[in-house]
């Protein structure tokens, strides 16, 4: 097993680091206040290329894999920042890389590359189906040579800063369906004329972090058949793949939150001094903070193998799972010791604590719920009862 | 414009840096970095042919054989190729054999200029950049805030105490550069990936025509007698809060203390 540095990645690190600190916790704390979406970060990120790693060079990305495009989420969210408002700009081509056609791969990539074309959103959630993905109820019919799309999904995060739209709906009805993980297809949306052409209306919900989510309702979409994504039917299984790398890199997200609350905690445990010494002098202060470290490099060394695994076109699902299951309860565990350690200050927008603990929270629900995580390891890797 | 700049891997003074048995840096137990000060060098340097619109960039470094893998963030901000001058018999080299060496390395080189850092975050002495110059025989321009090259020319703005001397000389020319030059750019990850395929030249001693011009260890005409940590500094506080906060807590310290 090989643990020493890659300078490569090293540089990596190094550049977003750099580039994140003209993002100061100042500037995602008055995002947070009005609700803004990080444009200018985001047109930063894209001009320097760190949202294509994982495009191949053929179609102008740079050809790297996720452990590159996790430690790039990571050292955002380690810096303060919030790399949900950009990070599905990386990973959403995924489904069209694997699965998409020669022809729509040579359309879409080149231009997501360079960010000429925003693919940020991804429509699964709908208001009667979060966990349960094989309920969705939005359907697609066929209608010569387009689909005719109506239905409703809810949570579907970027709508309004993506050009395009990665859509789950059915194309067979579910109780024709001997098995329930078939009938549902992908579908690449263009966003800009559906709402232009009133087939798709996005409406924000504000929830408690800042993050840019929507509901988007579907009368009559029309979407020629050259935008179904792989075969028709067999939606569900195309997207399971990027879940995994979807998974890894929220795992990656929750680890640079960690990194943050743990060194914002020992710092400021270090520093303030109560009863004529610094309050991290007392265990019951620093002990979460230590714990919490211990947790998130755990959590990093499974998040590791899991790209790993990725990267080298292996299985990975019980490995992405863990990843995050892991990354999210570590990256909690500090932001709580965080919050602890900060006493009353550390609920004072001012020193960015209350944020970052809203911000990592939302990963034990999202994109996928713990539980369920739970669910498929004791199903699948355990072997018992199916619990649902 | 063709520029060389002088790079030296350094170690990497974020971390503890630790001492072998010599008494020297144990350079193979620290991660290296590009010493700060030639980044701003080559930071200019890029500058430089980017405003000419045409020209390259070569960095030219004296190093241990481990040296290349930190060249390469100089490669990834955007020079074209490296020379790396590493040789086992040069372990222990001092300044005058580090202007030996590099002088020998610029003579295989073409170039129009060559930019230096000011000093290095290791050796700290300063003094390698004049030697160079006056090794090779090149006009020596220091502290450089503003450079201009011309044609055959160079004009250089040379901070003083008082300001700046306008001083100018023919190419090919050694400038130091400064930091007010600007700072230093970080790799894209366009330039990370170029790197990768850059050229990094290594000559040995046998490649440089140094005669026998005694260099390396067995050379040095200086010698480590004693090392010793400086002080620590008692315990300090830093008050981090928002101004607000932080005004109260400064004023209650030097009260404290009767100081106001
Ligand atoms: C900020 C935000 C952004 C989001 N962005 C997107 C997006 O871009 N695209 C998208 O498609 N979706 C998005 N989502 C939706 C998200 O994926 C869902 O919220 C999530 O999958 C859970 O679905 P649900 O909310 O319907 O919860 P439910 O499925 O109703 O579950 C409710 C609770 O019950 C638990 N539960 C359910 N079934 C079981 C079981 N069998 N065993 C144990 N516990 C169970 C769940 O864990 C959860 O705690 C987003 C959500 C949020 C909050």
């Amino acid at each position: 097993m090989d643990f020493s540095r890659n300078p490569e990645s090293d540089a990596i690190r190094n550049a977003v680091a750099q580039l994140c600190a003209a993002y100061p916790d100042s500037y995602w704390q008055q995002l947070d206040v009005t609700g803004a979406y990080p444009s200018d970060f985001v047109a930063a990120l894209t001009r320097d290329g760190w949202l294509s790693v994982l495009i191949p060079t053929e179609y102008g990305g740079a050809g790297l894999g996720l452990a590159e495009a996790g430690a790039i989420l990571e050292e955002i969210n380690r810096a303060g920042g919030h790399a949900a408002a950009a990070h599905a700009q990386m990973y959403t081509m995924g489904t069209l890389l694997k699965h998409g056609s020669e022809e729509q791969k040579h359309r879409y990539l080149p231009a997501i590359a360079s960010g000429e074309l925003r693919l940020q959103a991804f429509a699964v959630t709908e208001p009667d189906a979060g966990s349960e993905t094989t309920r969705i109820r939005t359907m697609a019919r066929r209608d010569g040579d387009a689909y005719r799309i109506t239905g409703q999904k809810i949570f579907i995060s970027r709508a309004e800063h993506s050009d395009l739209m990665l859509l789950l709906a059915r194309t067979t009805p579910y109780d024709d369906l001997e098995d329930k993980t078939r009938g549902l297809s992908v579908f690449l949306v263009d966003l800009r004329t559906a709402v232009e052409k009133g087939q798709v209306e996005i409406r924000p919900i504000r929830v408690m972090l800042n993050h840019h989510t929507t509901e988007v309702f579907i009368n009559e979409l029309e979407v020629p058949t050259a935008n179904l994504v792989g075969e028709e039917g067999e939606g569900f299984r195309h997207i399971i793949d990027g879940w995994n790398a979807e998974r890894i890199l929220v795992a990656s997200e929750a680890i640079g939150d960690g990194r943050w609350f743990t060194e914002r905690a020992a710092r400021y445990a270090t520093e303030r001094v109560v009863f004529g010494r610094p309050v991290g002098a007392n265990q019951g202060v620093q002990f979460p903070i230590a714990q919490a470290y211990a947790d998130l490099e755990a959590a990093s060394l499974l998040r590791d193998k899991a790209a790993w695994l990725f990267d080298s076109g292996r299985a990975c699902g019980p490995e992405a799972n863990m990843a995050k299951l892991q990354a999210s309860r570590a990256s909690w565990a500090a932001a709580n010791a965080c919050l602890d350690a900060h006493g009353g200050y550390g609920f004072a927008s001012e020193y960015h604590v209350e944020r970052k603990f809203r911000e990592t929270r939302l990963l034990i629900a999202a994109p996928v719920s713990n539980n369920l995580l739970l669910a498929y390891l004791a199903q699948h890797v355990l072997h018992m009862p199916r619990s649902y | 414009m063709r520029i060389v700049v002088l790079v030296k891997p350094v170690p990497d003074t974020t971390g503890q840096e630790r001492l072998g048995p010599d008494l020297r840096v144990d350079r193979a137990a620290v991660p290296a970095v590009v010493n700060a000060n030639d980044e701003y060098a080559l930071e200019a340097a890029l500058k430089l042919v980017e405003a000419a619109g045409e020209g390259e960039v070569t960095i030219l470094a004296m190093a241990p054989a481990a040296a290349p893998e930190t060249l390469r963030k100089a490669l990834a901000m955007g020079a074209q190729r490296a020379v790396l001058i590493s040789d086992p018999s040069l372990a222990g080299s001092d300044t005058l054999s580090t202007v030996r060496v590099l002088a020998a390395g610029l003579r295989r080189l073409e170039y129009d200029l060559v930019l230096a850092g000011a000093d290095t975050s290791d050796g700290g002495a300063g003094v390698v950049p004049a030697g160079v110059a006056v090794s090779v025989g090149l006009p020596y321009l220091s502290y450089a805030s503003k450079i201009e090259p011309g044609a055959g020319r160079v004009l250089v703005h040379r901070l003083s105490p008082s300001g700046y001397d306008v001083i100018e000389a023919a190419l090919p020319a050694l400038v130091v550069a400064t930091q007010a030059l600007g700072e230093p750019r970080y790799p894209s990850l366009r330039g990370i990936m170029a790197a990768r395929s850059k050229e990094i030249i290594t000559w040995s001693l046998a490649d440089l025509e140094l005669g026998d011009t005694p260099v390396g260890g067995a050379a040095a005409t200086t010698d480590v007698v004693s090392v010793r940590q400086p002080a620590t500094r008692a315990a300090t506080r830093v008050v981090r809060e928002p101004a607000t906060v932080a005004a109260a807590q400064v004023v209650e310290f030097l009260a404290e203390r009767r100081l106001i």
